[in-house]
């Protein structure tokens, strides 16, 4: 029964397997180009026209473009309140992939389901139902509806599966041996989690709250029914690339997609190296 | 190995039931170009989506219509017209304004003398009207009393809906008397402005929000609020005594690969028949003598778009990102409301 | 009492940011019976909008679970330069707006576009047809199956494909037999999470498909439509279907998924 169980790989090798052997070989070679080629093709390909188009006419074109008003503006509060989503995520996320892993009680499977719903609804609808629900007829009388905040909840909603869902899986593997060791030998609950746990967990919340990040800054549809809208107060950035489409200003709208994609992928890019910073310490 | 069997039989159970879905839908979708028919594209805005589909019906009982069948598409008139620009195929084309077709003949799409007929290439017209709710317990009639303290104003966000331009530029165009008084108009944007609790991508999502509750007034256009009228929503309307002509423009493409057919629908459109169908649906027509047009008043301070430059001048004076008058008053309300 | 207190923070912040907004839409369209929600659904136009909507589906999914397992082997199992970057390109389109990825997918594949052209002149024509949308929709979602899979290949090490290597099974069988039975429930988590995706996305396919009415049209343009046009029950109950689809979907995969989490 050892090739179907998931969990035997890591219970001969006491926890997370960092030190992979690497193997070299023509196959690498053959699966790294076909990835690229379908990367290229689907992503690559179309955002460098996105950044060409954006910078064609040169870096005081592009410049002028992301300094407009209010594109600063929706940039500025785009990448603000992600930070904040971010850092919700990062607390709440754990927290929830926690209580799915190691409590047990009634109705946890279906709350595990429901997690992943976010990412099923269609964003639009989510906005409508935020909206009905922290609107202006609130039958919780919170009116978040055309502020802030409201563009802040709405960002959550969506974001919600990637930290939980990051940690989780890692947290499933985690060998429990060397928490009970420490807590037999006298560890306080906290000591445990934060010596053994949380180092482990760490990449994986790091991870999950960089993804929730990135997904934030690009959220559209469901940002756009709670927010209100409003130019320089709630108008998120993918709103205003919307507006600038509209207004024929495509280079426009490729600058401050840019500035978008630079700061995702300086993210995404950080976070791969404190990852690998983090393994070589650990 | 039960569980990997088990898990991957779901999968592909799931997959099989799609793909039946899949193809239960398919078999009924296979009219298209038959011996003999002609098919034509059309590409329009969404208001008049109900009115088309009647006149194509009542096109295709013509003998010039005959043998023509239609694809259609509905959406915003600038998502529309970008569309068409980046090469959705189209032989008829009707945008809410002129300029979403002025894109089109600038990409080589649309012949330049498309507005060159009897009606200046407009098949439609309505006007910017102040609708309220039912009863108007605000009594909310002119453009000054959207300003009065209190008044929740819904227009969509001018930046991202073209059509947004015609409800600013009619409240600036009626308090400056017709551009004439730009230190009036500009002052009635600031206070109509900071009235304006949301503002929705589009007209018809402001109109949604609208009669979800929110606001007190709403500006859009006459054909719209019959339009919900008819759909049951209850809201009432004033037709402003100063207000700004609203003009649909219609036109086929040059590539199109049926001119012969798509110019007869464009005629069609220009038919008593059609027109009376687009009265029926809340737009005034552009023909004369249509049964039904009389019901539609004309306000004695009527303008159209020229009067106050015509739309290049406009978009340059009022909606450009950095310089724009409507930038401006925008950026100060978000930066005051932003700290409050 | 940190147990209580954490699972009561966990499902106090789910219930207000999920369970009671999803539970609305659900009460919204059957508030006034199920025969509107069916009628609704059967109409000639939703049915044409699912199946448009499961075809697009059912392809971005099948070619991101392809390419998703090999890219993950690749990224867990492989070295090679430039590793990192590849793993930052794939989760970066989580991190594009769907507007940008129509605009981007216009400008490269569009008519008028050099590439685009070539190929509409060969007779395939990508944007405003299934292949733009499948394309579309494959950008969206495409981390997903890649993320499912890699956190659970790298805690399950290679020791036991080394094993059957040393002990004479191929690249194949190892693969078969080993790796997929070992990342099964994260794979098929991540079919099913790209799945969901697939059916839900909106701004990217709005923008490639060109809204025709019977052709391109899926079911959240379908929802837009109907929305816009005042015909709320219809709206809400293909938004309903649409949130139907994706839990039995979740709740399927939970169901079949070994129990595993619990030793």
């Amino acid at each position: 029964m050892a090739l179907s169980s998931t969990s035997t790989g890591s219970g001969l090798a006491p926890g997370p397997v960092r030190a992979v052997r690497r193997r070299k070989n023509p196959g690498t070679m053959l699966g790294l180009g076909t990835a690229l080629i379908y990367l290229s093709l689907i992503v690559l390909i179309p955002l460098a026209a996105v950044v060409w188009k954006s910078t064609g006419q040169g870096p005081g074109f592009f410049w002028k473009a992301v300094t407009t008003p209010d594109a600063w503006a929706s940039l500025q509060l785009t990448i603000g309140a992600s930070v904040v989503v971010a850092l919700v995520n990062l607390v709440m996320g754990t927290v929830i992939a926690w209580v799915l892993v190691r409590d047990r009680f009634p109705g946890k499977a279906v709350v595990d389901s429901l997690i992943d719903l976010p990412f099923a609804l269609p964003t639009i609808v989510a906005g409508l139902v935020l909206l009905a629900l922290y609107g202006s007829d609130s039958p919780l009388g919170v009116n978040l509806a055309y502020t802030r905040a409201g563009v802040l909840v709405a960002l959550l909603f969506v974001t919600l599966p990637f930290v939980v869902r990051t940690v989780q899986p890692v947290l499933l593997e985690l060998d429990r041996d060397m928490e009970q060791a420490a807590a037999s030998l006298g560890a306080a609950p906290w000591t445990v989690f934060r010596r053994i746990i949380l180092p482990n967990l760490l990449p994986a919340m790091v991870s999950g709250t960089a993804l929730a990040f990135t997904r934030s800054i690009a959220e559209f549809g469901s940002t756009v029914l709670i927010s209100g809208n409003l130019p320089f107060k709630t108008q998120v950035a993918a709103v205003q690339i919307f507006g600038q489409i509209e207004n024929d200003n495509a280079v426009g709208a490729a600058a401050v997609s840019t500035v978008l994609l630079v700061v995702a992928l300086a993210v995404l890019f950080a976070l791969d190296l404190i990852q690998r910073w983090g393994a070589r310490r650990g | 190995m039960g569980r990997s069997t088990r898990t991957i039989a779901a999968v592909a159970a799931l997959g099989i039931g799609m793909s039946a879905l899949a193809a239960c839908g398919s078999s009924k979708s296979s009219s298209a170009g038959g011996g003999g028919t002609v098919q034509l594209a059309l590409v329009a805005y969404s208001t008049p989506q109900a009115a088309y589909t009647k006149i194509i019906k009542a096109f295709q009982a013509t003998p010039e219509g005959k043998n023509v069948t239609f694809t259609q598409s509905y959406g915003a008139s600038g998502d529309q017209s970008r569309a068409v620009a980046s090469g959705l195929k189209a032989d008829i084309v009707a945008f809410s304004l002129a300029p979403d077709i002025d894109r089109l003949t600038k990409a080589g799409l649309v012949a330049a003398d498309w507005n060159t007929d009897a009606t200046k290439g407009f098949v439609t017209d309505s006007v910017v009207v102040i609708a309220t709710r039912k009863g108007n317990p605000k009594g909310i009639k002119t453009w000054t009393d959207l300003t009065k303290p209190g008044v929740q104003v819904i227009t969509p966000n001018p930046f991202t809906s073209g059509g947004a331009r015609w409800n600013i530029l009619a409240g600036y165009g009626a308090i400056s008397a017709k551009g004439t008084n730009k230190t009036a108009g500009v002052a009635f944007l600031n206070s109509l402005l900071k009235n304006v609790p949301v503002q929705d991508n589009s007209g018809r999502a402001s109109l949604q929000t609208f009669v979800g509750g929110k606001g007190d007034a709403i500006l859009t256009y006459e054909n719209e609020s019959i339009f919900a009228q008819q759909k049951g929503q209850a809201l009432d309307y004033t037709v402003p005594d100063s207000t700004i002509l609203i003009e649909n423009p219609v036109a086929v493409t040059k590539n199109s690969a049926h001119p012969v057919q798509a110019k007869a629908f464009l005629a069609f459109l220009h038919s008593a028949t059609a027109q009376k169908i687009f009265v029926d649906n809340g737009y005034r027509p552009t023909a004369t003598g249509i049964p039904g047009a009389d019901k539609f008043p004309t306000p004695p301070g009527l303008f159209t778009i020229n009067d106050l430059g015509g739309w290049t001048q406009v978009t340059k004076d009022f909606f450009d990102p950095q310089a724009g008058v409507i930038t401006g008053i925008e950026k100060k309300l978000g930066v005051s409301t932003g700290k409050a | 009492m940190a147990k209580y207190g954490l699972r009561t923070v966990a499902l106090v912040y789910l219930l207000f940011l999920l369970v009671l907004p999803v539970g609305l839409i659900g009460w919204r369209t059957f508030e006034h019976g199920a025969g509107p929600f069916f009628d609704a659904l059967s109409s000639h136009s939703a049915l044409h909008a699912f199946q448009v909507t499961f075809t697009v589906a059912l392809w971005a999914v099948a070619l991101n679970t392809v390419f998703g397992i090999g890219a993950a082997i690749l990224l867990v199992r492989h070295s090679f330069p430039g590793k990192r970057l590849l793993g930052a390109l794939i989760d970066l389109p989580l991190a594009v707006s769907p507007v940008v990825v129509g605009l981007a997918l216009i400008l490269v594949y569009g008519r008028f576009a050099p590439f685009g052209g070539w190929l509409e002149n060969h007779g395939i024509q990508v944007i405003f047809s299934t292949p733009g949308m499948v394309l579309a929709t494959v950008f969206v979602s495409l981390p997903l199956v890649v993320r499912a899979i890699v956190p659970v290949l790298e805690e399950m090490g290679d020791d036991q494909e080394q094993a059957a290597h040393t002990l004479g099974a191929n690249r194949w069988q190892a693969f078969r037999r080993i790796t997929v039975p070992g990342i099964r429930s994260a794979l098929a988590y991540g079919i099913v999470l790209c799945l969901a995706r697939a059916l839900g996305e909106y701004g990217a396919v709005a923008v490639v498909s060109g809204r025709l009415v019977d052709q391109t049209q899926t079911l959240t343009l379908y929802v837009e439509e109907r929305f816009q046009n005042f015909e709320q029950p219809a709206a809400y109950a293909a938004a309903t279907a649409l949130a139907v689809i994706a839990i039995v979907s979740l709740l399927l995969t939970k169901l079949l998924r070994p129990k595993d989490g619990d030793r």
